[in-house]
Parts: structure tokens; C-alpha cells; sequence
């Protein structure tokens, strides 16, 4: 490893450009930079990375396929295992996955695996090298909830097994958070439209406006013939503080923001039908990827100061770690060791937010240490606050379904096939296990496929 | 796409309309409501369900700003873009004995489903039609053909009492003692002075609460609500509350925090 060169930076917009416009900050690889990245992986026989993988991603190989200038079958490599790479490249948290494992990373800096895995995703969207002949349908009718990562993986792997697929999401637009959550600087949008187109060409049904537990429920959808139902609802309902006057006006929910945003198109002011009012000051509460996209979104709406409070120190933030440093070089205000007790508003608007400083103590369940109050407060002039401090299932999906069984939080109870305590529906993603990750929710998806498919074979063989 | 089959304009404000969507149709019931996109790019705007008629769907809307009169100008034939639900809890039809249902405008176009739900269980039912003048109180004849009594009060005086729903409540919550209900469905403020009017006569309430919307299934938190010092989630808690501790001026200011850019959107319409 002496001859180690060190890790080649992926090119970005420039910082004080980039915070005024909604274009992707990361500009990726080309092919020549993606090859010279590609030299510093060692090919390790008993690969960490892949083991830190969720979806086990068989890292090694795509490299190798790389350098050896076989772009369709490093493609072809990682689909096998991960059908959404030019999005999983750019938006996984590769620090504490697959390049948080790499060997290299003990002594020097991690293969960029995830610049690599983007830009073989990218080359195969370019080529269309997802669009495959798939088996005609075999007549078995599947019903999927949401289309979110979890919805559109367990689809996707129905659908290549023969199966006849439908998809039933509540919004006007499909990709869950993928559309109305996660920003274009960092996911832009057109990939996710690519994704779906894919699963059109498939043969997947598509179908809006359809809240299941409302529209239909589940169990008029066994009734109408779907065989097996997956739930990849996700976990859309905001967390609040649950501290005085966050009912005031101008104080934000970040799915709010985002959503009046992203899939609103407030961006477009001021033309947008759903516009956004945001003034100079703007706070934003929690230490997530969701507040790091609420910050940089609020200051590419233009407004002057934004910070950041969250209660933990830096190396508790929980987001990714590009996004950080990305959010700090475009100006955003960390302020760390920091709780909000109260909103403070005139006439019912929002303009102050008063803090308790924090220390801390002993690690708790998370393994994280404790952040413990010190009595000392201050106040902050603001106009708006967005909260970002966690999602839950929302409630549509358990109030109308009679004997799902639910965590006391909200999340579906899955047995180790992933189903739930209904016969023949089965769960996966941030509705089973609470907000996480766009791979976790891929794979849940996934896995699911392949256990409604044992399902369904099994339940004929018995009859 | 979803096809316009039947459209009436009650006045220059008001219009009724038929949309065509099955999936909204199979599970509605009174309370729900529906959430439409006229067009792409459109906004989202909650409307409440009105009727419903097989695979049909009333709705009865004020043409206020810009989505409304938009959605306005569509007849019949034409297409809406989005039309999502049923959306929220249907009403909870109380065991009571006499119901008084109170509208103010366009209330009470969600209010007749309600009260006829009232009717078919067996309790007796009166209501308060208030309008701005004549040509504003609607549906008088659809009431008349189930209430027990139909009383109207316009601003103006050119129909029934002169006055507010209130001046007409007021007595009937003196003099009859059978009434042990109130429902009030129309503009907040209306809303705010039934639910005191009621409280102090102690009779229970129940109002229909219609802060902003966007998803309307509990994603953006923006339709929140306090009551009694709790938050709810209008969309998937309501929009049917009782109406005794409701924070009445917190949702005036949440409705009018964007006064300012509906109004943008109103001169642009004017342009066009
Ligand atoms: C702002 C933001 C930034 C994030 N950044 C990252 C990141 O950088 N990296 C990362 O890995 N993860 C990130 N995440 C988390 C990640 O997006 C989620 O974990 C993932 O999207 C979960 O996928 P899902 O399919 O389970 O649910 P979702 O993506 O939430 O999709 C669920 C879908 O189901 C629909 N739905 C809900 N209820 C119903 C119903 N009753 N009927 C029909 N449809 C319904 C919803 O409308 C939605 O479209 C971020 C999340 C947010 C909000
Ligand atoms: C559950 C519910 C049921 C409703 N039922 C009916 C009905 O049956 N008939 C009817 O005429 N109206 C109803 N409304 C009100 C209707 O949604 C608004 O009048 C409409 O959104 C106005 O949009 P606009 O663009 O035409 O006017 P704007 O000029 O944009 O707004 C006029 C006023 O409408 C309110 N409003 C604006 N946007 C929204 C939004 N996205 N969600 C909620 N309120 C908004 C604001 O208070 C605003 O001051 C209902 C509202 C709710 C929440
Ligand atoms: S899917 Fe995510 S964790 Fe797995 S290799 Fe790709 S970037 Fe790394
Ligand atoms: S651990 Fe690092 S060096 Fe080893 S195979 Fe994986 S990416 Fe390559
Ligand atoms: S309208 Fe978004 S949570 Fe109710």
C-alpha cells in the first residue's frame, strides 16, 4: 500500500455559486477519474466493504469490471444486487457502510465507492442497460403500497419473477421522499422520474391518487384478487418538540418545507401555486440528513442566516458526512450543544426560539452520550424555524386495517418472512422500521419480493 | 384525469360539480373530503364531499382565489388532473335528540350530508343558513325536504332575518330544550362565536375545521391544530372536532399566513 495515491475529490459547483441555485452539488466522476479511483481499490479477497453492504453489493468485482473498460457488466454487477445505483451512489451513507468498512480506510482514506457506484449507475441509465425483457405475466395479481425505494425494489423484483404488478401510491407523483423529501442539489429529480419509467416498461401498473386504508382498503384489495400485498408506506408523519408555541405561524415541519419545495415547486416563486414564506433568519432544529437538506434548501431560497441547533455534539450529527460538509461551506451556522425550550411569536408569528446549552453525560441506549441540560439559555432572533427531528408512520394504514398488529410508536410488526400479522401482507422499509435508509428500504423491498413469491408458490401447493 | 359529468352554478361564487372517480366514490361517507389538482402544476386545494352517486362525487365550491375560480372555468366534459380521497374521518353521528346544524355560506353545502345522517338515525334537526344577501344562501330547498325547521339570516336582510347565524341561534338555544346539539360548519370566525354561543348554553358542539392543506394524509404538518392544548393533524385527525376548546385564532392566523402570496396569485389571475 505504500504506492497509495490519495482519494480522488469528486468535482462540486462551488460553494458560494452553488448556494443560490438547486443544481447538483456533486458532479461525479467522468470515466478517466473513475478509473484512477478505481486503481486504489486492492481487490481484497475477503472484501469488508461488501460485507458492510446492506444489500451486499459485490464491490470488488464491479471495480474489476471497471478497469477492465466493461462498463455494461459493471452495471450488470451491481444491479444484480441493487436496482437503484445511480441513487444509492449518491445519496447512501457510505462513511458508516461500504467505505466506512474498506480496508484502506484503516491506515488511509476508503475507496470512493459510492462516486464509482454512481457513475456506473449513470453510464447504464445512459445506455438503458436496466430495460430488460421481462416474463410475460403469469396471471397473479400483486398489490404495492407507497412507491417510495421499498415499494418500487419489492415491484421491480415481482415483476421480473412474472408476477403482475401493481402499485398504488397516495400522492400525485411517484418516488416517495425520493420526489418530495430529498432535494435536487442532491438527487435530481429527473433520475427518480428514470427509475419509474423503468418500472413502466416493466409492465408495473402505476396508479395515483390512492390512499389504501382510504380509497380501498387492504382488505378490499385481497377481495379484488391481489394475491399478496406489500406495505412500503414509509414513515412520512413529523416528529413536533412538543415545546410552547410551535403552532405559531412560520414555524415549519421540514416535510412541510420540503414538500412545498420539491414536489409543490415553491422553488418556482413567484409563480408557485404553493409558495413558501421564508424570511432572512431562519433556524433549523435536529442533526439529520432531513435538516441538512432543510438548511441548504432555506438558504438557496435565499435567506441570510441559517443555523442549525442540535442537542448532541458534532460527532453525534447523524447525517452523512459530505452533507455536513457541505452544509458548512455553503454557510450554514452550526450550533451545536443547543435545545429548543420555547418559540417565542408576536401576533401568533414566530420570532424568537430560546435555548438551553447542553453537556454531556453518559452514553445512552443509542451508544451516543446523553446530552444533559445546564440551565443556561439564550435567545435567538428568527422568522422561521423548521423542525427536523424525526418521522413516524402515520397512522391511515393501521386505523383501517382490522388485526395488523403495530409497534406502540406506529411501526408494522413483521414476522421473519416480513410479513405482517395479516395473512398474505407483508411490510417493509421506514414503515417497519422507522425513519433510516434509501438501501435498507431498497433491500427490505426486496427480500420481501422474494418471500410474497415462497408465499404464493406455497399457498398452491397446498391447495 | 378525472371527467367533470354535471356542473350548476348556484350564484357568481358558487358552483356544484360532478366529478367521475370511482376510487373516491367506493368509500366516502359524510366528513370525508377529497383533495384536487385542477392541472399540472396546479396546487392543492381539500374540498368537502357533498354527494355521492355511484362512481360520482359532489362537490360544492367558493370560487375565493386563484385553484377555486380556476377550477371554475372547467365544464362539463373537461378533466381535472388529481382528485384524491375520501380524506379525513367521517363525521361521528352522536346519539342525540335534536340537531341544530348552523352554515355560514358555502358550509353548508358538507353540513346536508351530516344532517341527513342526523335525520336517518332519528333525531330531529333544524338549521341556520346565514349568507352575505339572497343570491348566497343555497341549498334551501335540499334542507327544507328533510329538517324539521330551515331558518335563514342574510347580512342584508334580503332573505330571512337580518343578521348573523348567531341572532338566530341564540333564541332557539333559549327557548327549546329538546336541542342538545350544535354543529357549526363555515368560516372560522362563525365557527369561534357558535362554539362560545353553545358552550355558554351548554349544548355540545361539533365544527369543521379547514386549515391550510397540502398532502392530507398527515405528511406535512401543516394542517395542524390545537385543541384543548393538543395538536392535531387536521387531515387524519378531523376535519370534525368538538368544538368547545378549539384555538380559534390560532388557525385565523395560520389561514392568513399567506395572505399576501394568494393575493399575488388573485392579480395574476386578473392578468390572464
Ligand atoms: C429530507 C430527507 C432526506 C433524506 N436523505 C437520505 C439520504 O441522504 N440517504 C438515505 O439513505 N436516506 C435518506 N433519507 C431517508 C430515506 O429517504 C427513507 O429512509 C426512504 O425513502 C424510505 O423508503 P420507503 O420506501 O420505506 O418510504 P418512502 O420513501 O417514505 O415512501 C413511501 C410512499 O408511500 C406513500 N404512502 C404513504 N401512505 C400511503 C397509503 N396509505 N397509500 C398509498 N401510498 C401511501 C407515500 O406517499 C410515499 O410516496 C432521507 C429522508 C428525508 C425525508
Ligand atoms: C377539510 C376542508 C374542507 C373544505 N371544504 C370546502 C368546500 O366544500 N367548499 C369550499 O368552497 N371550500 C372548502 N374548503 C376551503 C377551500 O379548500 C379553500 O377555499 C381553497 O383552498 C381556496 O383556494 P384558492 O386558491 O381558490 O384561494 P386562495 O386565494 O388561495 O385562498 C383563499 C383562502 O382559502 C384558504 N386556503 C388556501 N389554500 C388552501 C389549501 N391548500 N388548503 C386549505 N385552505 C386553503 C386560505 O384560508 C385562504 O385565505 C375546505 C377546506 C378544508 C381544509
Ligand atoms: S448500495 Fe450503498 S452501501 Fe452498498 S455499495 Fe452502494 S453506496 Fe455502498
Ligand atoms: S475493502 Fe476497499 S479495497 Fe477492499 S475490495 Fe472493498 S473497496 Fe476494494
Ligand atoms: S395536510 Fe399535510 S399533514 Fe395534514
Amino acid at each position: 500500500m505504500k504506492n497509495l495515491k490519495p482519494r480522488l475529490k469528486v468535482r462540486e459547483q462551488d460553494a458560494l455559486e452553488r448556494n443560490h441555485n438547486f443544481l447538483e452539488v456533486a458532479l461525479g466522476y467522468n470515466l478517466e477519474e473513475a478509473r484512477q479511483e478505481a486503481l486504489r481499490c486492492i481487490d481484497c479477497k475477503n472484501p469488508r466493504c461488501v460485507q458492510a453492504c446492506p444489500v451486499r453489493v459485490k464491490i470488488p468485482a464491479f471495480i474489476k469490471l471497471l478497469l477492465e473498460n466493461a462498463l455494461d457488466e459493471a452495471f450488470e454487477t451491481i444491479y444484480e444486487d441493487n436496482i437503484l445505483p445511480s441513487i444509492c451512489g449518491r445519496v447512501c451513507p457510505q462513511e458508516s457502510q461500504c467505505e466506512g468498512a474498506c480496508i484502506l480506510g484503516i491506515k488511509a482514506e476508503p475507496v470512493n465507492v459510492g462516486a464509482l457506484e454512481r457513475f456506473v449507475g449513470d453510464y447504464g441509465m445512459e445506455k438503458d442497460l436496466a430495460d430488460k425483457p421481462v416474463p410475460a405475466s403469469n396471471g397473479i395479481k400483486i398489490a404495492v403500497v407507497g412507491s417510495g425505494p421499498a415499494g418500487l425494489a419489492n415491484a421491480a423484483s415481482l415483476r421480473r419473477k412474472g408476477y403482475d404488478v401493481t402499485i398504488f401510491e397516495a400522492l400525485h407523483d411517484y418516488g416517495g421522499v425520493l420526489k418530495y423529501g430529498i432535494p435536487d442539489f442532491r438527487l435530481p429529480k429527473d433520475i427518480v422520474t428514470n427509475e419509474i419509467d423503468n418500472l413502466k416498461k416493466m409492465g408495473v401498473t402505476f396508479v395515483k391518487n390512492a390512499v389504501i386504508g382510504k380509497s380501498i382498503t387492504i382488505e378490499q384489495l385481497k377481495e379484488e384478487g391481489f394475491e399478496s400485498i406489500f406495505i412500503g408506506s414509509g414513515a412520512g408523519l413529523p416528529s413536533s418538540l412538543g415545546i410552547p408555541g410551535e403552532n405559531l405561524s412560520g414555524v415549519y415541519f421540514a416535510n412541510e418545507f420540503l414538500t412545498r419545495v420539491n414536489l409543490m415547486k415553491a422553488r418556482a416563486v413567484p409563480d408557485s401555486l404553493t409558495p413558501i414564506k421564508l424570511g432572512d433568519n431562519v433556524a433549523v432544529v435536529g442533526g439529520g440528513n432531513v435538516a441538512m437538506d432543510a438548511a441548504r434548501t432555506a438558504k438557496r431560497l435565499g435567506a441570510k442566516n441559517v443555523f442549525i441547533l442540535y442537542r448532541r455534539d458534532r460527532k453525534s450529527l447523524p447525517a452523512r458526512l459530505d452533507e455536513i460538509h457541505h452544509a458548512e461551506e455553503e454557510g450554514i451556522d452550526l450550533r451545536l450543544l443547543q435545545n429548543p425550550v420555547e418559540l417565542i411569536g408576536e401576533d401568533r408569528i414566530v420570532k424568537q426560539v430560546k435555548i438551553e446549552k447542553m453537556k454531556l453525560g453518559e452514553p445512552d441506549s443509542s451508544g451516543r452520550q446523553r446530552p444533559l441540560p445546564t440551565g443556561e439559555y439564550t435567545t435567538y432572533d428568527i422568522d422561521n424555524i423548521i423542525i427536523s427531528i424525526g418521522q413516524k408512520p402515520n397512522p391511515i394504514i393501521k386505523d383501517n386495517t382490522a388485526g395488523l398488529d403495530t409497534q406502540p410508536w406506529g411501526g408494522i410488526i413483521t414476522d421473519e418472512y416480513q410479513m405482517t400479522s395479516v395473512d398474505g401482507v407483508f411490510a417493509g422499509g421506514d414503515v417497519v422500521t422507522g425513519a433510516a435508509t434509501v438501501i435498507l428500504a431498497m433491500g427490505a423491498g426486496k427480500d420481501a419480493a422474494h418471500h410474497m413469491d415462497e408465499y404464493i408458490k406455497n399457498n398452491h401447493n397446498r391447495s | 384525469m378525472y371527467k367533470i359529468v354535471d356542473k350548476q352554478s348556484y350564484n357568481q361564487d358558487v358552483d356544484w360539480m360532478v366529478v367521475e372517480a370511482p376510487l373516491v366514490a367506493r368509500n366516502a361517507k359524510p366528513g370525508h373530503f377529497i383533495i384536487l389538482r385542477v392541472d399540472k402544476d396546479g396546487e392543492r386545494i381539500p374540498l368537502t364531499i357533498a354527494g355521492i352517486d355511484g362512481d360520482h362525487v359532489v362537490i360544492i365550491y367558493q370560487k375565493m382565489g386563484y385553484s377555486t375560480k380556476l377550477l371554475g372555468e372547467k365544464n362539463i366534459g373537461d378533466t381535472i388532473e388529481d382528485f384524491v380521497g375520501p380524506l379525513g374521518q367521517a363525521a361521528h353521528i352522536r346519539d342525540k335528540q335534536h340537531v341544530v346544524g348552523v352554515a355560514g355560506g358555502v358550509g353548508s353545502a358538507p353540513l346536508l350530508p351530516q344532517l341527513k345522517a342526523y335525520k336517518e338515525q332519528g333525531s330531529n334537526v333544524s338549521v341556520i343558513l346565514g349568507a352575505r344577501s339572497k343570491d348566497y344562501v343555497i341549498l334551501t330547498q335540499e334542507y327544507e325536504a328533510f329538517c324539521d325547521h330551515v331558518y335563514v339570516t342574510t347580512d342584508d336582510g334580503s332573505a330571512g332575518q337580518k343578521g348573523l347565524v348567531t341572532d338566530a341561534l341564540n333564541p332557539l338555544l333559549d327557548n327549546d330544550e329538546t336541542i342538545d346539539h350544535v354543529i357549526a360548519i363555515g368560516p372560522v370566525i362563525m365557527m369561534k362565536f357558535v362554539a362560545a354561543m353553545a358552550k355558554k348554553h351548554n349544548r355540545s358542539i361539533d365544527v369543521s375545521l379547514n386549515p391550510i392543506m397540502i398532502d392530507g394524509t398527515g405528511m406535512c404538518g401543516n394542517c395542524r391544530v390545537t385543541i384543548d392544548d393538543k395538536t392535531y393533524f387536521a387531515c387524519i385527525d378531523g376535519p370534525d372536532f368538538p368544538g368547545e376548546n378549539v384555538d380559534f385564532d390560532e388557525l385565523m392566523s395560520r389561514q392568513n399566513f399567506y395572505k399576501d402570496e394568494e393575493h399575488a396569485c388573485k392579480l395574476r389571475l386578473n392578468k390572464q
